[in-house]
């Protein structure tokens, strides 16, 4: 063997302890667990506890206060499906669902291509369609209530003016879910421009480049070659988080009609609320809100079973 | 027709557009005001105007104020968002740090956990978070309002993809002078990390100041209310008479976050785009 | 086939003169390449060209008719960009089809569900199909046709991008810096196969870099431009040789050319670091420079310039010396071909170079011609008494 490789023979016969290695993991993972604890007794606490307690709430009858409770099965589910106001409920939240996912996702898409289309006002533009995001809901709500009044509103003040009849936006059972839809769509609005705004600018400019020499003239041509797939992600993404956000609705329930008039306007979380927080019947509230977190958890999942379908590389 | 009366043409069809929505969204904030500014015999008339014949803000401010503690209100909205955001902060931090730096067994079911978390909505545990502090005989005070939250999954998520752009020779240097692991959390970590924690400190603020639906449920004494919730109560309370105090007090309610978002909109935008970024 | 003619092309931006006064004429079927610095508005020129940017001022004639008002795709030219600029979302045939859907099949075709159901479509489409097979087959890219963007290298993206612009059958392909994204070794390589492209295709190129090394290599003629200014068109060696401007000379040739202080005497004789050249010009007398490239600098004993070696760089085939010299700011730079014979760092030199090699450049920056001294007859300046 050559000299060198008798010499790193050598080296590497040194004992151990003269080597000190700089980073021992051990004390490190010591600190680990003591950095990282309160986070984890919180978490069990506050969130995987309560989940795996809602779940397991939804099968007793406990109600605040009672001093004991019992394990019913599946009575509360029974109760739940045999309820016509559930039903009703669960109907009205779809529809929510249905119709302010789309407007607000397709208004905050409009108003993002229409601000990136042109270099004028932008950041004026941003600021006041984000404003209604920023606002506290339950102040706004109140006013677009005071808008909404039959005799003094604003609505119906400029209705009248145009010849038209004003209506009782709120207090007609086949109006209330839909004026409570067009706050919906005006306070998500401005949260999902952002969000496509955001994917807007980061689809490479190149691209259009490529699309104009291909031939793509028109702005539709280019929309539908180059805007629209590249912001397939960002879309995924607004449509679930508007989505799951449209099902948490409650403010403007609980304030303005109360689930009325006559649960026209009854939603999901507004009766859990009722059952969970009115009334205290603790396991029944639970079992509605098991299926809120089901419909939660099938668009999660939806929303994951797309997006791993198309990931873009630039 | 040439290209550039086409640009022209264009450009004013997008204000066009732009405006007639940005006055879509404008309409209550204007309405708001101008009905906040309006005395009582002018806001019941079916004669609609923006401009007040007689200018009254300051006279429904009085009454509002008067009829509210809005003031204590808007303090309670103050210590309960900052006490959350700063408890937040310290929970956080250290175990966003653990989890982007540093080896332990369990590392990656505990991210796994975080990340699942995230996907709770908050009112999926209402019930029995509620019913916990009703053991703990915590309900109706400020512990009850800061308790929950002191846990942000998502700030612990945010600050963790954050760290780990930090370099790891920076750690090592510090090990080296002798900071211990909590130390280089504060710092070494939070200095190199402002932006993300104003971002994370935007979102949570603005989540928390506008929370209805949890004072809701755990408060029942007035003084402690936040302010979404004092703006309900006036309304429940004048039940439709006093619009132009109730339109005043909706404007001081939204007033600070209003004009601290004016001030650093950017800053508010990419706080919140941040949740889009996964 | 395409002959371009640039006429006084001007652009601005935001008040910045990007291109000042640019007169171009391409002719048809040649490799032109747009050589710079970074900044000095070649890809601007290139995507004026295209017809992505409006000029300021100036036109643009393509086989004898103004392109003004001509929308990018109906200039049937194909570019090819330094980001490939593929759809991450389609796949490679369908990237390579999408200019020639554009093109043959109707926006009512092109529509998603009702398209399919359009007579005639069928037989359009299979001719789209042949064709793009053809042009993968021409880059050996067939095995790839069904893979995405994001799966390619990046040479195989390259081939892909120029498929896209082949398959158009375009008067003229426009390049935009292809292979800067592309590591060293692939780049000799992806310079060896486009310069054969352009054999096969026998059309116009124009081609961008900030390489000269690439625009050398690969070109018939090259344009040099520099600051928004078109210094210099020519074949490469005549652009190599015989440089009109000092910028040119400095940019052209690794390592740079070797410039020194100088200055024209009242005889024409060209003086350097205080030593007479045999070179002279009948330019007026002044300050100049001299330059003279690196492989023309000869070591010897007797050179009738000194320095220091300060530095060597030995690349195996060949090495450089560098001496630092009194009155010179850089070092100059010297070739040796023979690198067992290099000097050592600190060692003292002589250098010197023959006549021929010189390179003049008056104080603007203008290249004076010289020649060797005793055939300048140059009055002598007599005082005036």
């Amino acid at each position: 063997m050559s000299d060198a490789a008798t010499a790193l023979q050598g080296m590497a016969a040194v004992p151990r302890a003269h080597v000190r290695v700089l980073a021992d993991p051990r004390p490190a993972a010591r600190s680990a667990y003591a950095l990282a604890a309160p986070a984890f007794v919180l978490m069990l606490m506050m969130l995987i506890g309560p989940l795996a307690g809602v779940i397991a709430l939804s099968f007793t009858d406990y109600q605040l206060g009672a001093p004991s409770f019992a394990w019913i099965g599946m009575s509360n589910y029974h109760e739940m499906f045999a309820d016509r106001v559930f039903w009703i409920s669960l109907k009205n939240t779809l529809t929510y669902v249905a119709i302010v996912v789309p407007g607000a996702v397709a208004f905050g898409l409009g108003t993002a291509l229409l601000i990136q289309s042109g270099a004028g006002l932008r950041s004026w533009y941003r600021t006041i369609y984000f404003l209604p995001v920023m606002a506290t809901l339950i102040a706004m709500a109140i006013v677009w209530e005071f808008m909404l009044h039959p005799q003094f509103g604003l609505v119906n003040g400029l209705l009248r003016a145009a010849g038209l009849q004003g209506h009782s936006w709120l207090q007609d059972r086949g109006t209330a879910l839909y004026s409570l839809c067009v706050i919906g769509i005006w306070q998500a609005t401005g949260f999902n421009m952002v969000l496509f705004l955001a994917g807007l600018v980061s689809i490479p400019k190149h691209l259009y480049d490529a699309a104009e020499i291909d031939g793509a003239e028109s702005a539709w041509s280019r929309f539908r070659l180059v805007t629209w797939p590249m912001l397939g992600p960002v879309t995924l993404f607004v449509v679930t988080i508007s989505a799951i956000r449209s099902f948490q609705v409650f403010d403007t329930v609980q304030v303005l009609t109360k689930g009325g008039p006559s649960k026209s306007s009854e939603v999901l979380i507004y009766t859990m609320y009722t059952e969970g927080f009115e009334f205290f019947r603790s396991g029944y509230g639970a079992a509605v809100t098991v299926v809120f977190l089901a419909f939660v958890l099938l668009l999660t999942l939806l929303k994951s079973a797309l997006g791993n379908r198309e990931v873009h590389y630039a | 027709m040439t290209s550039r009366a086409r640009t022209l043409l264009w450009s004013a069809t997008r204000h066009f557009l732009l405006l007639a929505g940005a006055l879509a969204m404008l309409t209550p904030f204007i309405w708001m005001l101008s009905t906040a500014s309006k005395p009582q015999t002018e806001i019941f008339s079916s004669d609609l105007h923006l401009i007040p014949y007689h200018f009254a803000l300051w006279d429904n401010l009085r009454i509002a104020f008067g009829k509210a503690d809005l003031a204590r209100y808007l303090l309670n909205g103050l210590i309960v968002t900052v006490s959350i955001f700063g408890l937040q902060v310290l929970v956080a931090l250290p175990a966003a740090y653990a989890l982007a730096k540093l080896r332990f067994l369990g590392r990656d079911v505990l991210f796994a956990l975080v990340v699942f978390c995230i996907l709770i909505p908050p009112q999926a545990t209402a019930i029995p978070v509620f019913l916990l502090l009703h053991k703990l005989g915590v309900l109706d005070s400020y512990a009850a309002l800061v308790l929950p939250f002191t846990i942000s999954v998502f700030g612990i998520f945010l600050m963790r993809q954050f760290f780990k752009t930090v370099p790891d020779d920076l750690i090592d240097a510090a090990r080296m002078d002798g900071i211990s692991e909590f130390g280089i959390v504060w710092r070494v970590m939070l200095p190199t990390a402002i932006p993300a924690v104003t971002a994370f400190g935007i979102f949570s603020v603005v989540a928390h100041w506008n929370d209805y639906f949890w004072p809701l449920i755990v408060l029942n004494s007035e003084h402690l209310q936040t302010p979404p919730l004092a703006v309900a109560h006036f309304r429940n309370n004048e039940a439709g008479t006093n619009y132009g105090p109730l339109m005043a007090a909706a404007l001081v309610i939204i007033a600070p976050l209003v004009i601290a978002f004016l001030f650093a909109q950017r800053r508010f935008i990419e706080g919140i785009t941040l949740t889009g970024i996964k | 086939m395409a002959e371009i003619e640039i006429r006084a092309l001007r652009k601005a931006f935001d008040g910045a003169e990007v291109l000042k006064d640019v007169d171009l004429t391409i002719e048809n079927g040649e490799f032109i390449s747009l050589v710079g610095p970074s900044g000095c508005g070649k890809s601007t020129l290139l995507r004026i060209i295209a017809g992505l940017e409006p000029q300021s001022s100036g036109e643009i004639w393509i086989d004898g008719v103004s392109a003004d008002g001509v929308r990018p795709s109906a200039r049937n030219l194909a570019m090819v960009f330094q980001s490939y600029a593929l759809y991450p979302h389609l796949s490679v045939f369908d990237n390579i089809a999408v200019p020639l859907r554009m093109k043959r099949l109707s926006a009512l075709e092109r529509a998603p569900l009702v398209g399919r159901l359009m007579p005639g479509r069928r037989r359009t489409e299979r001719i789209i199909r042949e064709d793009v097979e053809r042009v993968a087959e021409q880059l050996e890219i067939t095995p790839l046709l069904k893979r995405k963007p994001g799966q390619l290298s990046g040479g195989q993206r390259q081939r892909v991008a120029v498929g896209r612009a082949i398959v158009r059958q375009p008067r003229a392909f426009l390049f935009d810096e292809p292979l800067s994204n592309l590591d060293a070794k692939l780049r000799v390589h992806m310079r060896a196969e486009i310069a054969q492209l352009h054999r096969q295709l026998k059309t116009t190129f124009i081609y961008v870099t900030h390489d000269q090394a690439e625009a050398m290599t690969m070109s018939g003629r090259i344009a040099v431009m520099i600051g928004g200014e078109l210094i210099q068109v020519g074949a490469p060696a005549a652009i190599y040789e015989d440089p009109r401007d000092i910028r040119v000379a400095e940019f052209i040739g690794t390592p740079k050319i070797n410039a020194f202080p100088g200055r024209i005497r009242g005889d024409g004789r060209l003086e350097v670091l205080g030593h007479v050249l045999h070179a002279a010009t009948s330019a007026p007398a002044g300050e100049c420079r001299v330059c003279v490239r690196p492989e023309r600098i000869e070591l010897s004993g007797s050179g009738i310039f000194s320095g220091t070696v300060v530095h060597l760089e030995n690349l195996g085939s060949e090495a450089f010396v560098h001496v630092g010299s009194e009155g010179m700011n850089a070092p100059v730079v010297a070739r040796v071909n023979d690198p067992s014979l290099l000097p050592t760092i600190g060692a003292s030199v002589g250098y010197g170079f023959v006549p021929d090699a010189v390179r003049a450049f008056d104080a603007g920056g203008k290249r004076i011609a010289t020649s060797i001294a005793s055939r300048i007859e140059r009055p002598r300046e007599v005082a005036v008494v």
